[in-house]
């Protein structure tokens, strides 16, 4: 029965009550935004890092991947000590360098250039084209050839250590541009190339020769790859062996304003969403208090009165949170759209991940906040006093 | 017959304001089990307030108050509640029926409160529709329904749990005469089937068609019956 009347209550104003429903759908959709961006910017990263299966990252002693121009020296040798490790199956060395080229309309376009392994890379994917056949060959990103107006088969001048001053090059050759690729880990507005690692190596002169800025590293399961990073710490004090975890630990610290953002948002729109059933809830017992004084005259006890309080909450939070998780949904899509424009964003860079995990605590937490919404308009109800009431009611 | 009210010396105050209304004085009685009494008296004497008490929605300041061979001037809210659903009929002069349940559902609703099976309800929510003459107005809101027929429901409901003392206040108030008098008829009949019954009235015929009637004035009692 007091299901029953909870939801008679609810549709005796139906307008008003769509309209609440309106806003509370309104205040789910931002509080599931809220989490999705909050935890799904970790799942995100990791599975951003493991596109390739890669579950460690070797990189300079206390910085990060990329982080800074320091690089790792003798790092052939350090890949084959990696290599021969228990438990590593692939080692992907990279170098990163600043590479100018001339456009065909003689302006310089400057492009970071990558230096891999082509059979064990895992930093870009082919879109057309071929991959790297032989030390001449670049692949390119779309930016680079709208930049740079070349075309697929064209040959290019390619420069590492440009020295504006001096006007020199620590090394210059000619490349054919065998094909396109989209570079996972780098933002879609920069111009890349990829090319071989000696050959990015040579060009960079002594100041990069036998360097990698950071080592891949994949172990045979993901349960092994902790050990596997304690024995390449332990390789070299000259270097930082970093997990799955660590990574997005520092990436978390990192982006820490955007999950504070996520944290205050979600906590407001529970708050505004708290407030309009409490509201609306108190409206409706007030205008109720007669028929409530008569069902306590006629023995309906305290327990029943706030029973159906409290369910009234509970049902037009729930119908709000199940309308507010599609609306949630695209506008999330639509943040996601504005954030990915974010200048230096990886193509491949997620900020909203829908889980069912998420839906089920954004809907947990509004069950709670109809709960909660419901208790004080509850608590009004169960404590009119009969015998005023059922007076003021005669009088009115 | 044996006494099912028994009241010695009920007081009850209310503030108003800087001073103190006394709306009862003292206020002793019996009602016998099977007894149709009326309790008359001008606006403001005191019926009301002694009619709560005997409904055990307030309690008296002073005095006590048996109903049932129970004592309920002191009683906390949870028990007042349970004896209210169990032992006490209302019938309030604006009927009060749940405006969006079926006059059907309002009679079943102190039965639902008291954890009466379903299949029992429903019996029985015939039955007491039959026996005020609404069977075939079950499944009809009270917005659908004439003051008499929503008084009549309301009837039923205050004897959904078979209580032992129905309570009526200005039961005919809100009616026309032809309705009040068929109300009134419908009032001999319970008491004549033997529900004991305590009602409050301004209406004459109501009052002549009770076995007792208790005159009050300024809280307290000034002819009539009174023990």
């Amino acid at each position: 029965m007091p299901v029953r009347l909870a939801m008679l209550a609810l549709f005796r104003h139906p307008a008003r009550t769509l309209l609440a429903l309106l806003g509370i759908a309104v205040s789910a959709a931002l509080l599931l935004d809220m989490v999705m961006l909050a935890s799904g910017m970790r799942e995100n990263f990791k599975g951003f890092l493991m596109l390739r299966g890669y579950q460690l990252r070797v990189a300079p002693k206390g910085t990060l991947p990329f982080d800074s121009d320091a690089t790792i020296d003798s790092a052939a040798a350090l890949v084959a000590a990696i290599s021969r490790l228990q438990g590593v199956t692939a080692v992907s060395p990279i170098l990163g360098a600043q590479v100018q080229t001339t456009t065909t309309g003689d302006s310089t376009v400057t492009a970071f250039t990558l230096g891999i392994v082509p059979d064990v890379q895992g930093d870009y994917e082919m879109v057309r084209g071929q991959d790297l056949t032989d030390s001449s060959s670049v692949v390119a990103n779309e930016r680079w050839l709208a930049v740079t107006r070349h075309t697929l088969g064209d040959t290019v001048t390619l420069a590492v250590g440009f020295d504006p001053q001096l006007r020199t090059v620590t090394g210059e050759r000619r490349f054919v541009v065998r094909g396109v690729a989209r570079f996972h880990y780098i933002a879609a507005t920069q111009p890349t190339l990829g090319m071989r690692l000696p050959v990015l190596q040579q060009m960079g002169g002594a100041e990069r020769r036998d360097r990698a800025s950071l080592i891949m590293v994949k172990a045979a399961d993901d349960s092994m790859a902790e050990a596997v990073r304690t024995r390449i710490a332990g390789l070299s004090g000259r270097i930082s062996a970093i997990s799955l975890e660590g990574a997005t630990e520092a990436v978390e610290q990192r982006l820490g304003y955007f999950k504070q953002l996520a944290l205050v948002l979600g906590s407001i729109s529970l708050g505004v969403g708290v407030l309009l059933v409490t509201t609306l809830i108190t409206i409706g017992v007030n205008e109720r208090a007669g028929e409530i004084a008569v069902m306590r005259a006629i023995g309906v006890a305290k327990g029943s009165i706030v029973g159906q309080v409290v369910m009234e909450g509970i049902v037009l939070t729930g119908v709000g949170a199940l309308s507010g998780i599609g609306i949630g949904l695209v506008t999330a899509q639509w943040l996601e759209k504005i954030l990915s424009d974010f200048p230096g964003l990886p193509t491949t860079f997620r900020f909203f991940v829908f889980q069912p995990r998420d839906a089920g605590l954004a809907l947990s937490l509004l069950a709670a906040a109809g709960f909660l919404a419901g208790i004080y308009p509850a608590w009004r109800a169960a404590s009119l006093p009969i015998a005023g009431t059922l007076r003021r009611e005669a009088v009115a | 017959m044996n006494a099912i009210v028994e009241a010695r010396g009920l007081a009850r105050d209310y503030s108003m304001g800087s001073g103190a209304v006394h709306a009862l004085r003292g206020v002793s009685f019996d009602v016998q089990r099977g007894e149709f009494v009326a309790i008359v008296g001008p606006s403001g004497c005191g019926k009301s307030t002694l009619l709560n008490l005997l409904g055990a929605v307030d309690a008296p300041d002073a005095g006590s108050l048996t109903i049932a061979g129970e004592r309920i001037d002191r009683l906390n809210d949870r028990d007042a509640t349970a004896f209210r659903l169990r032992r006490i009929g209302f019938v309030f002069q604006r009927f009060y029926l749940m405006p969006a349940l079926s006059a059907a559902e309002n009679v079943e609703l102190p039965m639902a409160e008291a954890r009466v099976t379903r299949e029992e309800r429903r019996a029985r929510v015939q039955d007491l529709l039959g026996y005020v003459g609404l069977a075939a107005r079950a499944g009809h809101r009270p917005s659908q329904l004439s003051g008499g027929e929503q008084q009549r429901v309301a009837i039923a409901r205050a004897l959904a749990n078979r209580p032992a003392l129905l309570l009526a206040d200005e039961p005919t108030g809100e009616l026309d005469a032809a309705t009040g008098l068929e109300m009134i008829d419908l009032f001999r009949r319970l008491n004549a089937d033997g529900t004991t019954i305590v009602v409050v009235t301004h209406d004459a015929q109501m009052a002549a068609a009770a076995s007792r009637r208790i005159q009050m004035r300024d809280g307290a009692i000034v002819g009539g019956d009174a023990a």
